[in-house]
């Protein structure tokens, strides 16, 4: 029943985001939405790692990277035109990106130590900005690279795009969604609760570890092949961009790390807010400031995020209900509603 | 003979529900007392409360008839408990006589520093022959006497030894037992937990079987040890 | 063959200076085992501090310190205090997220002073060069290096001759057991904190005096330092010394003898090459168990 009720939610979700843009269809709304559905994909694609195994990348935004730099030279090279066409290049973007994921993967999970991880992550971010500046005869380093532009007008322009994004988010979350109740998310779940039970008692971390790293990439590399097609022009700094993979945490964490539902919330409120923001403020360091005293005070607020926080405040509510209506009928002083399991 | 420590209808945990569930249990000075039961019966978190690590939600913990529930660790080893705890506890990258100084970390005057480390030294041979080896070099077995010789820098009345033979060879627990007898002989109350049941209730006074975070069973080490029940609760509480 | 001689030098020189920078991060990750992403900020935030002393009010910037130094120590014990003591559960995930935050609000206010221009610390040392065996080296490399080693000294010392020093030590390789013996643990967390955050000042001022910098150079500051201490062991000081050492020396070496442009990546490269062979690092302990 409850599996019904979810199901009911999400295709009421999913019907909402597809009759939206015909109900809002000004060119900054559909945008809005559009930067956050790219990021429910990416959010809920990293959270197949950092979520679900707790090995937190600060990398991934190098996934995204690669998949604008691989649509803006595939067309390029092959002197694909704008439109419908390209979006099927950016699905190489997410191919680009699980290649390169495999040789990263096999190096950063080799560390055994999840600060380790985080750090070189963290590194490859760099590396690739650097390459991407650098190798001028490839990248045209610092002045960046364009992508062929659809001949579409008007507000028609974002609408291809939106779904695309729509589509991507949807497909991400179903792959999380069934890697979540495979036999393969149960073992990423134990590596998270505790590594050297989980192998203990026979998932072999290793495997799932890497297997979760690269196919946590593919996504994320698509939606940057999309996002570059979407705004044109890449730089560098604009799509190897730390910032990026501080959203994405920031998305997955507010929303609750390891849930499904999480980086959905997240990067529904996290992308409008931003660019709310980065609107009003104008961008100077106001933006900043803001954005990081708003993330400070939901972090020390709800440590575990909007979703656990909310489950765990419902189910207690409803053990206070029912042990009230216990000691109504048989007063039980010894009733120890605490020790229940955690959220799931 | 007189009560040294009195724990009363407690409650504790770790955030998650409670994991000791109205524990009851007094300390006959002088004594050593065994606590026994299946892996995670809370064993080490009565020791954690009585160390002052865990403060318990519900009930209380008397020391020499003073509250020291809510007492911080330090406050706790100023009264006179000390712990030893279930891991293998010393600074593996300082020396062991770096080590054993530190159990006297709170003490402020250094003469006794020095006294309490030739006493310490004088029943431990270890301290001074491996003196400026790294803790981390020895073996299971000497670290373990080290924990101890550390344990005792502060004099304490009450030591707790959580585990004390977990992960040693079979060969040296018997040295291991023999310096708790001694020192409790020396005057020193003791309260360990062993998961060797057999072994750690003989050289016991008295044994305490738990489950679930209460007391199952409590009486004279070898009625414990007598008690047939007890057999059903080592194939619960063995690992391998 | 001279010019390499030179970058030799000069990567020595600037590689004491970049250990100032980064012994706060090891330091705090051994004690603290938070990995401070603010870390680069905080250089920057102490860079800004001694070029407002100096083109305000004129303090000379070696001066100057005495006023940063206690100022960036109050910042981290404020930073330890409010942000990072809360954090019970998730300590690995959510330390990143604050400090991350906590450098982005620096970021953002230190862009609001001083606008994004880059700007660097004046003072007669830091024009003036001397030369030594026909190689003419800028002043501040040499006072910046001896004051790396004076103050890296200093912290051997805390460590190392100080009760305190037990304390941290003790900290550091089992928390557990230092709480049972009566060291206060939170205590520790917040002044090592601290004092990491006030060295972070001198390394600051050393910095803004040898690089033009502006808010935004944190994130390159971040990467290499982080990289620095994943190299040379988390949580170990000589490693990170030695590492530091390493990584200006090879860059220094690469810009001259191949070209400037491949030279951050080189180390980059190097370091998770050395990863792979040796994940622990230089001088890092062989995975700890868990306690
Ligand atoms: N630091 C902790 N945080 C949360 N739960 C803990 C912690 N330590 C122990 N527990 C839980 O408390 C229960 C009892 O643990 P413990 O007292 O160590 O048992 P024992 O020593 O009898 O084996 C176990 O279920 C264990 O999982
Ligand atoms: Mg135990």
């Amino acid at each position: 029943m409850k599996r019904n009720r979810m199901g009911l939610i999400a295709l009421i979700a999913v019907v909402a985001a597809v009759v939206y843009p015909f109900v809002f269809s000004s060119t900054e709304a559909t945008t809005i939405v559009f930067y956050a559905l790219l990021y429910v994909a990416i959010a809920s694609s990293w959270n197949i790692i950092g979520g679900f195994t707790g090995y937190i990348s600060l990398g991934h935004a190098a996934f995204f990277g690669l998949g604008a730099y691989t649509i803006a030279l595939v067309a390029d090279h092959l002197g694909i035109p704008g439109g419908y066409g390209l979006f099927l290049v950016a699905l190489l973007g997410g191919v680009v990106a699980a290649l390169f994921a495999v040789p990263m993967g096999f190096i950063a999970l080799r560390l055994r130590t999840i600060h380790s991880f985080v750090i070189v992550t963290i590194a490859y971010l760099f590396m690739f900005q650097l390459l991407a500046f650098n190798l001028l005869g490839v990248t045209n380093g610092s002045s960046g690279l364009a992508i062929p532009q659809p001949n579409w007008s008007g507000a028609f322009f974002n609408m291809p795009f939106y779904f695309a994004a729509l589509v991507l988010a949807v497909l991400t979350v179903l792959l999380a969604y069934w890697i979540r109740n495979s036999r393969f998310g149960l073992g990423l779940l134990a590596i998270r609760d505790d590594e050297d039970k989980a192998a203990g008692v026979g998932v072999d971390t290793w495997k799932h570890k890497f297997a979760a790293y690269i196919i946590s990439a593919v996504p994320i590399g698509i939606a940057g092949a999309i996002y570059a097609y979407f705004s044109s022009y890449i730089y560098p700094q604009t799509v190897f961009d730390p910032m990026i993979d501080l959203t994405i945490v920031l998305s997955a964490f507010l929303g609750g790390m390891g849930t499904l539902l999480g980086p959905i919330l997240g990067a529904f409120i996290l992308q409008p807010a931003q660019q709310l923001l980065t609107f009003y403020t104008g961008a100077a360091g106001w933006d900043l400031v803001l954005f990081g005293v708003l993330f400070l005070v939901v972090i020390l607020l709800m440590p575990s995020g909007i979703v656990p926080t909310i489950v765990e405040r419902t189910r207690r509510a409803r053990v206070r209900e029912a042990v009230q209506k216990a000691d109504e009928t048989v007063p039980t002083p010894d009733a120890n509603p605490a020790a229940g399991g955690g959220p799931r | 003979m007189s009560e040294i420590l009195q724990i009363q209808g407690v409650f504790a945990g770790y955030g998650g529900g409670d994991i000791l569930r109205g524990m009851d249990l007094n300390l006959e000075e002088g004594t050593i007392t065994c606590i026994v039961g299946p892996n995670g019966a809370g064993k080490s978190t009565v020791m954690r409360v009585v160390s002052g690590v865990l403060h318990p939600r519900r009930g209380e913990v008397r020391f020499l008839g003073e509250r020291i529930d809510q007492l911080s660790p330090k406050q706790i080893l100023e009264t006179g408990i000390v712990q030893v705890p279930q891991n293998r506890s010393l600074f593996p990258a300082m020396t062991v006589e770096e080590n054993v100084r530190l159990g006297g970390y709170i003490l402020n005057d250094k003469q006794l520093m020095e006294r309490r480390l030739a006493e310490v030294a004088e029943m431990f041979p270890i301290v001074k022959e491996r003196g400026k080896d790294k803790a981390g070099s020895l073996s299971g077995g000497q670290q373990k006497l080290v924990e101890f010789a550390r344990g005792l820098m502060l004099d304490p009345k009450l030591v707790l030894l959580d585990e004390p033979s977990m992960g040693l060879e079979p060969r040296i627990l018997g040295q291991v037992f023999g310096t708790m007898v001694e020192m409790c002989r020396r005057g020193r109350t003791i309260l360990l937990v062993e998961q060797n049941a057999r072994q750690g209730l003989e050289s016991s006074d008295r044994g305490v079987v738990m489950e679930s975070g209460r007391v199952l069973l409590d009486g004279p080490a070898k009625d414990v040890l007598a008690d047939e029940r007890i057999g059903d609760l080592y194939l619960g509480g063995h690992v391998h | 063959m001279n010019l390499v001689f030179g970058s030799v030098v000069l990567g020595i020189l600037s590689g004491g200076i970049y250990a100032l920078m980064a012994v706060g991060l090891t330091l705090s990750f051994g004690v603290l085992e938070v990995i401070n992403i603010a870390q680069g900020m905080l250089v920057v935030v102490g860079a800004y501090l001694s070029f407002a002393l100096e083109s305000y009010w004129h303090i000379d910037p070696l001066l100057g310190l005495l006023i940063t130094i206690p100022t960036l120590f109050l910042l981290g014990f404020g930073i330890e205090w409010a942000f990072l003591r809360p954090l019970k559960q998730d300590r690995v995930a959510l330390s990143i997220l604050v400090t991350y935050a906590v450098a982005l609000i620096l970021e953002g206010l230190m862009g609001l002073w001083f606008g994004d221009n880059f700007v660097a610390i004046h003072a007669w040392y830091v024009d003036a060069a001397i030369n030594v065996f026909g190689l003419y080296i800028a002043d501040i490399y040499l006072i910046g290096f001896a004051l790396a080693i004076v103050l890296l000294g200093a912290v051997y010392l805390l460590l190392y001759r100080s009760k305190f020093g037990a304390a941290l030590r003790a900290t550091v390789q089992n928390r557990e057991a230092a709480v049972l013996i009566g060291i206060d643990v939170q205590r520790i967390s917040t002044l090592t904190f601290a004092i990491a955050t006030g060295l972070t000042a001198a390394g600051g001022m050393l910095f803004g005096a040898t690089t033009a910098f502006n808010a935004n150079s944190m994130l390159d500051l971040i990467s290499r330092l982080l990289m620095i201490i994943i190299l040379g062991g988390m949580g170990s000081m000589g490693g990170a010394l030695v590492a530091s050492l390493i990584m200006l020396v090879s860059v220094d070496v690469v810009s001259v003898a191949y070209t400037p442009t491949w030279s951050t990546f080189v180390f980059f490269a190097l370091t998770v090459v050395v990863m792979v062979v040796r994940p622990q690092g230089l001088f890092g302990a062989p995975p700890a168990r868990k306690v």
